[in-house]
């Protein structure tokens, strides 16, 4: 008779935000795997209604301390194709720039205090920086680089205030922004030595087969506009997204999955960004890239680690050239009249694509908005990965187990909070 | 001697924005989301003063006072934390990389919701408000 067990953690640590995992086993089997998400339900969707659509930037860049830029750029993306508004391209550039310096502090972050101990056998960053203070003060470093970018651009660290629909409120000088080159230049170094780094741990043999769904745009690492591609051979405008993706309800949480329209799994985020859109990394990151053992895709969770490390030298040298050709707008912004109508809006938020949706009516009020981030995306994907990393080590013992589960969510990046709030983790053998 | 006085929560969660109000009521440092970057608003201060809030299952409004400056904080006791490096690892980490001010003490706020949008409770906003004449005695008195 097979041996029946029972694991119960009540917090997962080391992801942003909250939620809760459950694992049953019997035996050998994997009886019933799932991601639990208590998402306050849509608060977000039911506080736009109302509002004016000016407000949407400010409003949902508040869901999110991690990635509010990605809240705030998918808002302003769907508004601005609504009011058919094109922004000029040193306006396109700047927010640009604000966006890598999300992405800096959100992969530093992530990369050096939230996986990086997974590899190196520690169970928190505190432990790593008694053994290897150098590595974590290098994260650091990395990480307030990221928000000088974010204060600079968007006037504040977190929750910018300086983002509007039709452009920026005010706009940042040349001289302004080269007092960013040369903290960029360190931080460029910081992510190439981040990236030998990480190139380095050992990594099991992991690959992930469902789709993979990122934005693409010619001749660029697509993250602030594009269109929605997958490896299967999608190729859409933001305003098809619906027709292809659904949300499905799940009675066990708050919150939305996403799938396929019609079944199955999708993944977003860097290994989605990477394998569709490698060739269009700027220079040193492809060149980083490829020093580090990454090829032409990268399926591995496991390996997502370097891949962000990767985008972090991207970031570091994509922002350097956004400031060498910078000139200032006429103006900061264009005005913008509100048109009825629907209006559709994407953009890849760290861990991933963020698809927003505003309905309008003339005067410019919101009568209802849909958001879907990136963590409800991936769940799916997610729980299958988590599955199959169970089935394949139910000899582990229990504490092994969960370190191991616990690794394997993290892999992933998941952004509980701007998906949900309180997470804990069972494992179940029963 | 310079002090900072931070305050740790979302403003816009119920009473987990608790801290954030004392925090302004002093003319110090918001820290709304990932206290990792509390090392960097602590850089060169001889003393901190951290106010978060807590879940502990005491009555709301409850003030608790934590001296970090020797030894960690019990962590559970700011478990109900939602950040992705609690305060009492930004504490520790700081700590393990000598970035730690001489002098740190924490003060918890027992908060009792936390729905979206919600301004602070009653008991709370009391605690708030109790909480900012306490520190304001405490930095007097501790003054050169």
């Amino acid at each position: 008779m097979a041996r029946r067990r029972t694991i119960v953690t009540d917090y997962l640590a080391r992801v942003e935000g909250e939620g809760a995992m459950t694992v049953k086993l019997d035996g050998d089997t994997v009886e019933h795997v799932e991601l639990r998400i208590f998402e306050p339900p849509r608060f977000f969707e039911a506080f736009l209604r109302g509002r004016q659509f000016t407000e949407a930037p400010d409003i949902t860049a508040r869901i999110c301390g991690i990635c509010p830029v990605a809240y705030q750029t998918s808002a302003i993306n769907a508004l601005e194709s609504l009011c058919g508004v094109e922004v000029a391209e040193p306006i396109r550039m700047l927010r640009r720039l604000l966006y890598f310096g999300e992405w800096i502090e959100s992969h530093a972050l992530h990369v050096y205090m939230l996986h990086a101990p997974d590899f190196l056998g520690y169970e928190s960053a505190i432990e790593l920086a008694k053994i290897a203070p150098e590595a974590v003060e290098r994260g650091l470093k990395l990480k307030r680089i990221g928000n000088d970018v974010m204060t600079l651009v968007g006037g504040r660290e977190i929750h910018p205030i300086n983002v509007r629909v039709g452009g920026f409120y005010r706009v940042p000088t040349k001289r302004e922004l080269r007092t960013l080159v040369e903290p960029l230049e360190r931080a460029r170094e910081a992510a190439l030595e981040t990236v030998r780094w990480t190139a380095g741990f050992d990594f099991p043999e992991r690959e992930v087969e469902c789709d993979l769904v990122a934005l693409q745009w010619p001749g660029e690492y697509a993250i602030e506009r594009g269109r929605v591609v997958s490896s299967a051979g999608l190729d859409l405008d933001p305003a098809e997204y619906e027709e292809h993706f659904e949300e499905l309800h799940v009675e066990r949480s708050n919150a939305l999955q996403s799938q396929l329209k019609g079944g199955g799994t999708y993944l977003t985020g860097p290994l989605a960004r990477y394998t569709l859109g490698h060739d269009r990394l700027s220079a040193g990151a492809r060149e980083a890239a490829a020093e580090a053992g990454l090829g032409s895709e990268c399926r591995d969770p496991f390996r997502s680690i370097v891949v962000r490390s990767v985008e972090l030298v991207h970031a570091c040298e994509e922002s350097l050239r956004i400031i060498e050709e910078y000139e200032e707008p006429d103006a900061p912004a264009v005005e913008v009249a509100p048109v009825a109508g629907t209006g559709y809006g994407v953009s890849e938020a760290p861990r991933g694509l963020l698809y927003h949706r505003y309905r309008l009516d003339a005067d410019g009020t919101i009568l209802d908005a849909k958001i879907v981030p990136p963590t409800s995306q991936n769940q799916l994907a997610i729980e299958d990965d988590l599955r199959d990393v169970v089935a394949r080590n139910t000899k582990l013992d229990d504490d092994a187990l969960r370190r191991l589960c616990e690794q394997t969510i993290r892999n992933y990046d998941p952004c509980i909070s701007c998906a949900t709030h309180f997470l804990d983790l069972q494992v179940e053998r029963t | 001697m310079k002090t900072v006085v931070i305050g740790i929560g979302n403003a816009l969660r119920g009473d987990d924005a608790a801290g954030v109000a004392v925090a302004e009521r002093l003319q110090g440092v918001a820290c709304e989301e990932e206290p990792s970057r509390l090392i960097e608003a602590w850089e060169g201060a001889d003393a901190a003063v951290l106010i978060d809030t807590v879940v502990s299952g005491a009555p709301a409004g409850t003030l608790h006072r934590f001296d970090a400056s020797e030894e960690p904080i019990h962590a559970r006791a700011l478990r109900s934390s939602t950040h992705a490096i609690g305060l009492a690892e930004t504490i520790e980490l700081a700590r393990a990389l000598g970035k730690l001010p001489p002098r740190v003490v924490v003060y918890g706020i027992e908060g009792e919701s936390f729905d979206a949008g919600a301004p602070l409770s009653p008991d709370v906003e009391a605690a708030v408000i109790r909480l900012v004449a306490t520190i304001e005695e405490e930095l007097c008195t501790s003054a050169p």
